[in-house]
């Protein structure tokens, strides 16, 4: 009985976390067509429109995500002859799977998470790595050379900057002194100078720039490349399954920027703390401070979409092993040895 | 309840293991070989040896059989010569997985440390733990096993890399101090006439 209790609350945290996730991923997609339009000197999509609820009236193109979940839905797939038909349907799941099982060990504010396992970073670690395997086998399976070019170039990306961020997240746990994810937010305590992103300044920059090329996005998105090989890895995908495919982008998207949060920019900690202003905004809920710094990383990969051209393969392959690679190792060094003199104020 | 739950990863375990040297298509093995490394982490998770468990999915799963997928999808394998083979070798085969097994028999006979296991788990997380024993009592041992990894690596690549005169390389330090002046030059010209 004991167990069935806690796998019924266990179950239902599982959907407090997925359903607002999916939400967001929907409207994510808005959004950057949305920002990306303004940046432009677009509109972006303006038809589809709450015109039935008069708050609404005036949010042009607010109903975009819901008509265009419908349509994803009702679109045939269509399996390519001599694909795999097995790994070609299961491929869009591998890739989102590992997306929605990372936020498992999230926390979104104190106290509030899945699962507080001790191993909590590793396991991030473990799930971000797994999720090529839905690209991979998705260019594989297609049996498309277009896809499989796209899911070459890609595996070869990911597997190059997973180390560089590795080693990144190897100078937060260093500097936490743990890889459970709540602690290593709590010590970031203090104030805005307390946290990470100064003392680990490279590690960040580091960390920010290999989660944009880990989630294939521009100007890191070579594994789409619709110039040079029309759409990558998913050049074969209709309907539901190639919605599933961007459903996992736009998910790991969120779980990196919720990641450089929690790792360096002190999680749910309100900015203010320290400061006159704490009584201030002492109201305010603690998940608030979190969500609103995540849309700010957000936001800052669909700006980077906007601004950048793509760069070219062997310069992604020579940044990633070449510079950051060497940088991260330097300064774990340096964060080692800050650590054993107990540097003030951030590792007494 | 964890019994239920270990026979279950113990099974899929043996499957995949099973189709990993039975199923025809080295794409399929690999991803066979996949399944069972994520259902032998869960037995290691079930025996709270976290670290080991996620660290098998980090390395394994997310780096190894990644660059192996890689290599495999590239190959351009004759199944059917493939199969030929499998018959052969299968008495070579099982007279390998013999002597591995018999290795394990003699050995876990007399290794009985499921005790020590158990009582040291309840306070200390696993990760702590294995940190203290490897950096402390065993640093040498690790530290020269790294370093081994490295020259092996080292050689791996000097073995492999046969650069000829012939090829081209572009040069990333030219290309990256690169200045507008170098490539374009602004001129001006009155406008030419049609005629």
């Amino acid at each position: 009985m004991e167990t069935l209790i806690y796998l019924g609350i266990t179950l239902l945290k599982i959907v407090a976390v997925i359903i607002p996730l999916l939400a967001a991923v929907a409207y994510f997609t808005l959004a950057e067509r949305k920002i990306i339009g303004f940046m432009q000197i677009r509109i972006g999509p303006h038809r589809v429109n709450f015109d039935i609820i008069p708050g609404l009236r005036h949010l042009r193109g607010f109903g975009q995500p819901i008509a265009d979940s419908i349509k994803l839905m009702f679109k045939e797939i269509i399996i390519p002859t001599n694909a795999n038909r097995f790994l070609f349907v299961f491929a869009p799941v591998l890739s989102l799977a590992p997306a929605l099982a990372a936020w498992a060990v999230i926390p979104f504010a104190e106290g509030w998470v899945v699962a507080d396992i001790n191993a909590g970073l590793l396991y991030i670690l473990a799930m971000t790595s797994v999720g090529v395997y839905g690209i991979i086998i998705a260019g594989w399976a297609s049996n498309s050379k277009y896809a499989f070019l796209g899911a070459m170039r890609s595996a070869a990306q990911i597997v190059s900057y997973e180390i560089a961020m590795g080693f990144a997240l190897v100078g937060v746990l260093m500097a936490a002194g743990s890889l459970n994810l709540s602690d290593i937010v709590l010590a970031q305590q203090g104030s805005v100078l307390h946290w990470y992103w100064l003392p680990l300044f490279p590690l960040f920059a580091i960390y920010y720039i290999s989660s944009v090329a880990e989630t294939n996005r521009a100007p890191f998105d070579v594994a789409e490349g619709e110039s040079e090989i029309v759409a990558g890895f998913h050049v074969e995908y209709s309907g539901m399954l190639f919605a599933v495919f961007f459903l996992a982008e736009y998910a790991n998207i969120i779980l990196v920027s919720a990641l450089a949060v929690l790792m360096f920019c002190g999680g749910w900690l309100s900015p203010f703390e320290g400061t006159f202003l704490q009584p201030l905004f002492a109201w305010v809920p603690n998940i608030f401070w979190f969500l609103a710094k995540v849309s700010v990383f957000m936001f800052s990969f669909l700006w980077l979409r906007a601004t950048f051209p793509r760069y070219r393969y062997d310069q992604i392959m020579r940044l990633g092993w070449k510079v950051f690679i060497p940088i991260t190792i330097v300064w774990i060094v340096v964060v080692g040895i800050a650590v054993l003199a107990k540097l003030p104020p951030w590792f007494v | 309840m964890i019994k239920i739950l270990f026979y279950f990863f113990a099974l899929i375990l043996i499957f995949a293991a099973t189709r990993v040297v039975t199923v025809r298509n080295p794409v399929h093995a690999a991803l066979f070989l996949i399944l069972a490394f994520f259902s032998s982490a869960a037995v290691w998770l079930l025996l709270h040896a976290e670290f080991l468990a996620i660290a098998l999915i980090l390395v394994y799963v997310g780096a190894v059989m990644v660059l192996f997928l890689f290599v495999i999808m590239m190959l351009d394998v004759n199944l059917v010569r493939l199969r030929e083979g499998f018959t052969r070798y299968l008495p070579v085969g099982i007279l390998v997985s013999a002597l591995i097994l018999l290795q394990m028999v003699l050995v876990l006979r007399y290794w009985n440390t499921t005790e020590v296991i158990a009582t040291t788990m309840v306070e200390i997380p696993n990760t702590t733990l294995l940190g203290m024993a490897l950096y402390t009592t065993y640093l040498y041992p690790f530290e020269i096993a790294a370093a081994i990894l490295l020259v092996a690596m080292i050689a791996a690549i000097t073995l492999t890399m046969r650069a000829r005169r012939s090829n081209k390389y572009q040069k990333p330090e030219q290309q990256v101090n690169v200045r507008r002046a170098d490539r374009v030059r602004l001129v001006k010209m009155l406008p030419e006439s049609r005629d």
